[in-house]
């Protein structure tokens, strides 16, 4: 068997951990604790970066890496933090039901992915394509993670959870966006986290609650 | 690119003074005085730059160019043709009218704020030229929806009434539909080159089924726009909804793109149309023509009125361009140029009367806040000025020589006089049929035109509230006089007007009516005829004529001019109430051609202490076509409603189903 040099074990083992922690967001019910989950898995992303920046000397990924570490390990999750406080819903849970079944759906996910990105991996060139399935994988997951909840707020970090998915799946197939793209990307978060913010005010002035069923009334009537 | 001082440079400038004239008003959105006095005078000084720029410029050669404005690696080509240059002509000159008369019309406190109406205005004016000079279908495209665009905010002005909200939706949605259809037909044209520019339409050919369906396309999406039967139902609720200087550029101006793009369609991008298409817009038109005089003959509001004379001289204008496909594809040039001369005529002579008409109901109702015939009346003593001057426009509409109306309307006949010479069995023997419904339509025109203005100005005031009515002033009558010079001077120099236009038919058929060898003041189109119309003798005629009656009169009948009241028949006395009304003027018609009505009638009983007559004519198309559609269309989203859950997690996994179902399939 062809001996894995130790850095590339270190990225593998990152992209593990990144898999768990979407896994651990599928189950976790408690708001404070999915945005810390989400801080865990941008930091998570970091580190990934920075070492497949330091293995394959590519400067724009040290820039990539700092936009992570800045934005989704210290700028969204104190903005989530914050919000959670002034809309005072820190000691909110939603009764996830059926655990057990979710994460059933989510290893079969799993499968798909790894089986969706395996021709892609073939393809190919850079030495993280192994981790094309976990990033795939990732995105479903926090797909899933949104799917399932019913309040406002966990549908945000789930989508964020989704953006980091994209970011670990362009960076293993192609060592990364091209700069400008990261950049646009990198913005858009952070607005569409911005104007999310002030929706939820707006939702919960309407609705006395962040919770989504109430958004069930807005449909129309047939 | 273009010189600096090339027309295409000039004109493309032009219209960007519109849109930075527009943009000016929203330094200060809401005074009057900049935006009135100052921004639209300015506006009206650019339309007349714009309209001599294009006259000015129509002999010389095509111009193009390319701009690098928009997205980026899609740059827009312009190109500055005869056909451009006639109709920017058209824009600039009815505008300047218009603009004038709108620098006295607005005040404030009348829905949206002044500024904000400027610049809408001022784009729109500038979109409709920037489609007139588009070379490419995503530059045509872009100005088209912008020029719908704004044109919906203008007649949606005063938002606060439902009736306004739901014309305004009404016309959004035409304009939507007609701009897909214009699309698909740009779709087809480019054959699959792939290119979207004209230059590549022009370039490619298509099989005979294809352009058939790019032309039938492009029919029905400028059709929607110009209001062509069936599709013109939005027009009667739209243009009467506008303010009185939005509905002059609509009806005068706006309409006209949808002629400008339905000829260059036809004779430019496709190219080398077959006789029968002609047949569609031919027929179409001539239904159009005698559906919308007839709808304006029992008009009760002067503002819907107009809008069916509206109706009524777009089906006229296709009529002219049906006739003159079917001339260009038997081959017969020299007969479709003529028909394109009348067409275009046509279309400048309707853009200054019917604008004139517009504003002449915009100053009544400014004057008397009253757009029902049955309570104005006997207005020429209170504003002599905007009744003269709406008279101009009353007899050109009219088809009255020496006015501009009757040339164009005249030329459209005598081209129609030849169409035996088609060497088509049938077509040459139902064509003649075609003439005498224009001639229908012109003579009932008349008709409207004389329970238009004999309602509205003649006779006694029907309500006492009008005798407060005040004059047309300043702007106003500054905007009414041009467009009135504008009616008179179409009508006198026939020749010279028609010189100009022959270099528009030159480019798009290959011949130009000749003129060479005529007496500047005598025209006769087709010279092998002895028939030639001189309007200026005409007019000396009228003038010696009127004078000579007057000079007799003077000179027979010495004693001075006795006022009584009118003999009352010994029935007592009479009041203003008892005169011709607008529905008893329009009943005649509505008698006669009662199968187009769909009429709902309360005839008061004869033991009635109060009677109340009451009449709803409406349009029959709208229960015969639009509402089945409207019920398809609700009954095929009602099958599908069950989709929208009103959950966000269902939506969610409609995304993720379909997701993963692309994933899998694709890889």
């Amino acid at each position: 068997m062809q001996h894995t040099p130790f850095d590339l074990q270190l990225l593998n083992a990152c992209a593990a951990i990144l898999l768990l922690l979407s896994f651990a967001m599928l189950a976790q019910r408690r708001i404070v604790a999915l945005v810390n989950l989400l801080a865990l898995q941008g930091a998570m992303l970091f580190i990934a970066t920075m070492l497949l920046a330091w293995r394959t000397g590519q400067n724009h990924l040290y820039v990539s890496a700092a936009l992570t570490l800045g934005l989704k390990v210290i700028a969204l999750p104190w903005l989530l933090h914050m919000l959670i406080k002034r809309l005072n819903v820190q000691w909110d849970s939603e009764p996830l039901l059926n655990v057990p079944g979710t994460m059933l759906i989510g290893l079969v996910t799993v499968v798909f992915s790894f089986g969706l990105a395996q021709p892609i991996a073939e393809l190919a060139s850079t030495a993280t394509r192994n981790s094309l399935g976990i990033a795939v994988a990732v995105i479903l997951l926090a797909f899933i993670t949104m799917i399932t909840r019913r309040k406002a707020m966990s549908q945000v970090v789930g989508f964020l959870s989704m953006e980091n998915g994209l970011f670990f799946g362009a960076m293993s197939a192609t060592y990364g966006m091209p700069m400008i793209v990261e950049f646009g990307v990198a913005l858009d978060v952070l607005v569409a986290m911005l104007v999310l913010g002030v929706f939820f005010f707006q939702i919960r002035e309407q609705f006395d609650s962040l919770d989504l069923h109430h958004l069930e009334s807005l449909k129309e009537d047939q | 690119m273009a010189p600096i001082d090339s027309p295409l440079t000039l004109s493309l400038a032009l219209l960007a003074c519109w849109a930075v004239v527009g943009a000016a008003g929203l330094l200060r959105p809401h005074s009057v005085a900049l935006v009135g006095r100052v921004l639209f005078p300015l506006g009206a000084i650019v339309g007349v730059g714009l309209a001599i720029v294009a006259a000015l410029s129509l002999t010389e050669p095509v111009e193009h160019a390319t701009l690098h404005i928009g997205l980026p690696d899609l740059p827009m080509h312009v190109r500055l043709d005869n056909l451009s240059r006639v109709f920017l002509a058209l824009l600039g000159s009815a505008s300047a009218g218009v603009s004038l008369f709108a620098a006295g019309y607005f005040r404030k406190g009348e829905g949206t704020a002044p500024g904000v109406m400027g610049l809408q205005y001022h784009l729109f004016l500038a979109s409709m030229g920037f489609v007139l000079v588009a070379d490419d279908a995503y530059a045509f495209m872009v100005a088209w929806e912008t020029m719908a665009l704004t044109s919906y905010f203008l007649v949606t002005a005063q938002h606060g009434i439902p009736e306004i909200r739901s014309a305004g939706f009404l016309y959004l949605l035409m304009a939507h539909v007609g701009a897909i259809a214009i699309l698909l037909s740009f779709g087809i044209l480019q054959g699959g080159t792939w290119l979207f520019s004209f230059d590549a339409m022009r370039e490619s050919t298509l099989s005979t089924p294809w352009a058939t369906a790019a032309f039938l396309l492009a029919l029905f999406g400028f059709g929607a726009k110009a209001g062509l039967l069936p599709l013109h139902v939005w027009l009667p609720e739209a243009h009467p909804a506008a303010p009185s200087p939005v509905s002059a550029l609509m009806s005068g101006v706006m309409l006209k793109t949808a002629i400008y793009g339905v000829l260059r369609v036809t004779f430019d991008l496709i190219g080398d149309p077959l006789w029968w298409w002609g047949l569609i817009p031919l027929a179409l038109g001539l239904a159009t023509a005698i559906f919308g005089v007839v709808f304006a003959a029992v008009q009760t509001d002067m503002k819907r009125l107009l809008a069916y004379s509206s109706v009524e001289n777009i089906g006229v204008l296709f009529t002219g361009i049906g006739l003159a496909i079917v001339f260009h594809g038997v081959g017969m040039t020299e007969l479709a140029a003529l028909a394109l001369v009348a067409v275009l005529y046509h279309s400048i002579n309707h853009a200054f009367m019917k604008s004139l008409l517009f504003l002449g109901t915009g100053a009544v109702l400014h004057a008397t806040g009253e757009r029902n015939l049955g309570r104005l009346g006997g207005l020429i003593h209170r504003m002599p000025w905007a009744a003269w001057l709406t008279l101009v426009g009353v007899l050109a509409i009219a088809g009255l020589p020496p006015l501009n109306g009757f040339v164009s309307e005249w030329l459209l006949l005598q081209t129609f006089l030849f169409s035996h010479e088609v060497p088509q069995p049938f077509v040459n023997m139902l064509l003649p049929l075609g003439a005498a419904i224009v001639a229908l339509a012109a003579a009932l025109a008349g008709y409207v035109m004389v329970k238009f203005f004999g309602i509205v100005f003649l006779g006694q005031p029907r309500e006492s509230s009008l005798a407060v009515a005040h004059d047309v002033d300043g702007f106003e009558k500054a905007g009414l006089v041009w467009l009135a010079i504008g009616c008179v001077l179409l009508g006198l120099l026939p020749n010279q007007v028609i010189h100009a236009l022959g270099a528009a038919t030159e480019q798009l058929v290959g011949a130009a009516p000749n003129l060479a060898g005529q007496s500047w003041w005598m025209l006769a189109p087709l010279t092998e005829r002895d028939v030639s119309y001189a309007p200026l003798v005409l007019l000396a005629v009228i003038v010696a004529v009127v004078a000579a009656t007057f000079l007799i009169v003077r000179i027979v009948y010495r004693r001075p001019v006795r006022r009584a009241p009118t003999w009352d028949c010994g029935f007592g006395r009479l009041d203003p109430r008892m005169q011709d009304t607008a529905e008893g003027f329009g009943q005649p018609i509505r008698h006669i051609f009662v199968s187009f009505f769909e009429m709902e009638r309360d005839l008061p009983s004869p033991h009635d202490q109060a009677p109340r007559y009451r009449v709803k004519v409406s349009d029959r198309f709208w229960k015969g076509v639009y509402l089945p559609i409207a019920a398809l269309l609700a009954r095929a989203a009602n099958s599908v409603a069950w989709l929208q859950q009103g959950r966000i997690s269902v939506y969610l996994t409609y995304s993720f189903i379909t997701l993963v179902l692309l994933l899998a399939v694709m890889l």
